[in-house]
């Protein structure tokens, strides 16, 4: 099968700023908010669901054309849940304390519109291969934001970034007085408000009609 | 998508293929790396018990500093040190669960309904003497059960450590429950008076004696649990029996 | 009796799933244009989540724990691995049972809430609280109250979000914000309305 490079180049850039999942398409949301309060989860999450949108697209679109359409939606759940519960697994056997710290939310990618969402409307009609790389696109469309939202909330909300200090809060003898509100979860939504405000102001064409 | 993959033989033939293929693919992993996890929370509790004792350098290998410390079975009742018949399957937190094995508790100050009428508790030892006890306690604060670990000297009332390894408290002032520089604060406060009561208490003032500790600043309700759980977990109905049984010269009780 | 309604009250209040635990995110933002169908979405999920939790609970106790397939003589199978697809595979199997009952015996009711299920499946709250349920270890009754309380929480929240933006038509947002900027704003300050209740002790 041949390749169109500019495709490919498609396929995984437009989701990270022109069809953002998350900023324009209001998918998988929800772990987006809850594992931002530092930047390690974040990373981890980030690569957990890349993976698992990547494999599972890549899965569908092998076995397509097998699928009787009665029972579409239950073999997509399966596969995406089966390769999440290989991820849980990985993820507790090598990245213990980060895994911990996630607790239910590596198996709320499941449940993750992203996932869903582009086995439904990307692979059940294109190419393994394209598939694979739509997924990366789109695990990349959600990283972005993602790693954002973490790095603001931990660089104002603990002073640090991975855990290194970069603003040395007032607590541990430094001087920077710690933004509490960034650790709490209103900041996360804050946050990705005034960030689709900023994609949208750079890309006027991503910009709602008035009701 | 082509109609003949509409037929009830095929829709089956899907499902059951599927089926089998993921079951094999999760089974797998599951088996596969079970060791790795069991090892890798074994590890983790270790290496909370060690923070809690004080014992953990950043250079420790976890494994060889655990050597020293053993691990005991006490009844709270008796507050009697008891052999299990099968010591590695016992979860005290599996135990406070079930009815055989656990209590209600009557002055229920931690506001965790039930205990378990065994616990596991560690000792650091030199030969036969006791250098540190370390207990495992829990306990409600504000949004979630802290687990933690409280270590003491020998003398059963100076702390050494306080360690958590298991929060959901609010991120930033609750959570700084395991912010390092607080729980060093512990270090040498004085638990019970001489008469054996729990007499430590988490004040917001700036801490004048031995038996106060700074409460967490803007976690009111965290610190409040904390103190609780101290309370009961070194009453009588927590380790108090077991902590005036124990002969720290021999390692008996 | 006391213990389960301040753990109900705490399901809707403190912890509540949408504006604590970020639950149902997509659902929550997408279906919050009107009061009506946001209310129709909410009793939706108040009862799948009040079937799906203890149902979810039986399985994990009777099946899936450590130790606990002891009364099929298999008292040191470990099955808990397998927790997520078998309570995704629940959810999916009883939103599509209740599905054809509605329709079935109680055909109003299937016109009022049949668009909502299908959504459910995928609605990360039903899933996010089984999941708590386990974490938490939560016992049958606990898991009936917690199931309907966070189901109620989260109707509660969606409804008032939907009652917000319907009065915010009327206002004059830029450009850039309009739509789902305004709307993630708006959530961050109902959170932080929430989170007033957080010192709340029953």
């Amino acid at each position: 099968m041949a390749i169109d490079t500019k495709e490919l180049k498609d396929v995984i850039l437009k989701p990270v700023w022109d069809n953002n999942p998350i900023a324009l398409q209001v998918l998988g949301v929800c772990s987006a908010l809850a594992v931002t309060t530092k930047l390690e989860t974040a990373l981890v999450m980030c690569m957990a669901l890349t993976v698992v949108t990547a494999f599972s697209n890549l899965l569908i679109s092998l076995i397509r054309t097998q699928i009787p359409s009665s029972i579409r939606i239950i073999v997509q759940m399966t596969i995406i849940a089966s390769l999440v519960i290989v991820v849980d697994q990985v993820l507790k056997a090598y990245a213990f304390q980060t895994a911990k710290q996630m607790s239910v939310f590596v198996g709320l990618i499941i449940t993750n519109c992203i996932v869903m969402g582009r086995a439904e409307a990307y692979a059940m009609k294109n190419g393994p291969v394209m598939s694979f790389f739509d997924g990366i696109g789109n695990g990349l469309g959600y990283s972005v934001i993602l790693i954002s939202v973490a790095v603001i909330r931990e660089l104002f909300g603990s002073g640090s970034i991975l855990g290194y200090t970069i603003l040395n809060p007032v607590k541990n003898g430094g001087w920077y007085e710690a933004n509490g509100l960034m650790l709490m979860p209103p900041s996360a939504f804050f946050i990705i408000g005034f960030l689709i405000w900023a994609i949208r102001s750079w890309k006027p064409e991503q910009v709602e009609d008035a009701d | 998508m082509s109609a003949k993959n509409e037929s009830f033989a095929k829709t089956l033939l899907v499902a059951v293929t599927l089926c089998l293929v993921c079951s094999v693919i999760v089974s797998s992993a599951a088996v596969v790396l079970k060791e790795k996890q069991i090892i890798n929370a074994s590890l983790d509790k270790k290496k909370n018990v060690l923070v809690a004792a004080n014992l953990l350098k950043a250079d420790t290998d976890i494994e060889t500093a655990f050597a020293n410390i053993e691990q005991k079975f006490v009844d709270l009742d008796t507050g009697k040190f008891i052999e299990l018949d099968n010591p590695q399957s016992f979860d005290q937190r599996r135990a406070a669960k079930t009815s055989e094995l656990s209590v209600e508790i009557e002055n229920d100050l931690a506001k965790i309904g039930r205990r378990s009428k065994i616990a596991k508790v560690y000792l650091v030892k030199d030969q036969q003497k006791v250098d540190t006890i370390i207990l495992p306690i829990h306990g409600k604060g504000l949004f979630s059960t802290l687990y933690g670990f409280i270590a003491l000297e020998a003398d059963k009332q100076t702390v050494v450590g306080l360690k958590f390894y298991e929060q959901g408290e609010t991120a930033g002032l609750g959570g700084e429950v395991e912010n390092p520089l607080w729980l060093a604060l512990w270090n040498g406060k004085k638990l019970m008076n001489s008469d054996g009561e729990p007499a430590l208490t988490l004040v917001k003032t700036i801490p004048k004696n031995e038996f106060e500790v700074d409460g967490l600043s803007g976690a009111t309700m965290t610190t409040r649990g904390i103190q609780n759980m101290l309370d009961y977990w070194l009453s009588e109905d927590g380790f108090g029996r077991f902590l005036s049984r124990l002969d720290v010269k021999n390692g008996e009780a | 009796m006391e213990h389960y309604i301040s753990l109900f009250i705490r399901s809707v209040f403190i912890e509540n799933m949408a504006l604590s635990a970020f639950l149902g995110m997509c659902t929550f933002l997408a279906v919050s244009k009107k009061v009506q169908t946001a209310i129709g979405l909410g009793v939706a999920v108040v009862v799948v989540q009040a079937i799906t939790v203890p149902v979810n609970n039986l399985l994990s106790t009777y099946l899936l724990n450590e130790g606990a397939l002891a009364w099929a003589g298999l008292p040191e199978t470990d099955l808990s691995f397998l927790g997520l697809i078998v309570y995704i595979g629940v959810i999916a199997a009883i939103v599509q049972i209740l599905e054809m009952i509605l329709d079935k015996f109680f055909p109003a009711l299937y016109q009022a809430l049949g668009i909502f299920l299908p959504l459910i499946t995928v609605n990360c709250a039903i899933l996010g609280g089984s999941l708590f349920m386990i974490q938490r270890e939560y016992d049958l009754a606990e898991s009936v109250v917690y199931g309907i309380g966070s189901g109620f929480g989260w109707a509660l929240a969606i409804v008032a979000l939907a009652g917000i933006r319907e009065k915010m038509k009327y206002s004059d947002v830029p450009d850039g914000l309009r739509g789902l900027g305004i709307t993630f704003i708006t959530v961050g300050l109902m959170a932080l309305a929430f989170m007033s209740f957080s010192g709340v002790q029953l």
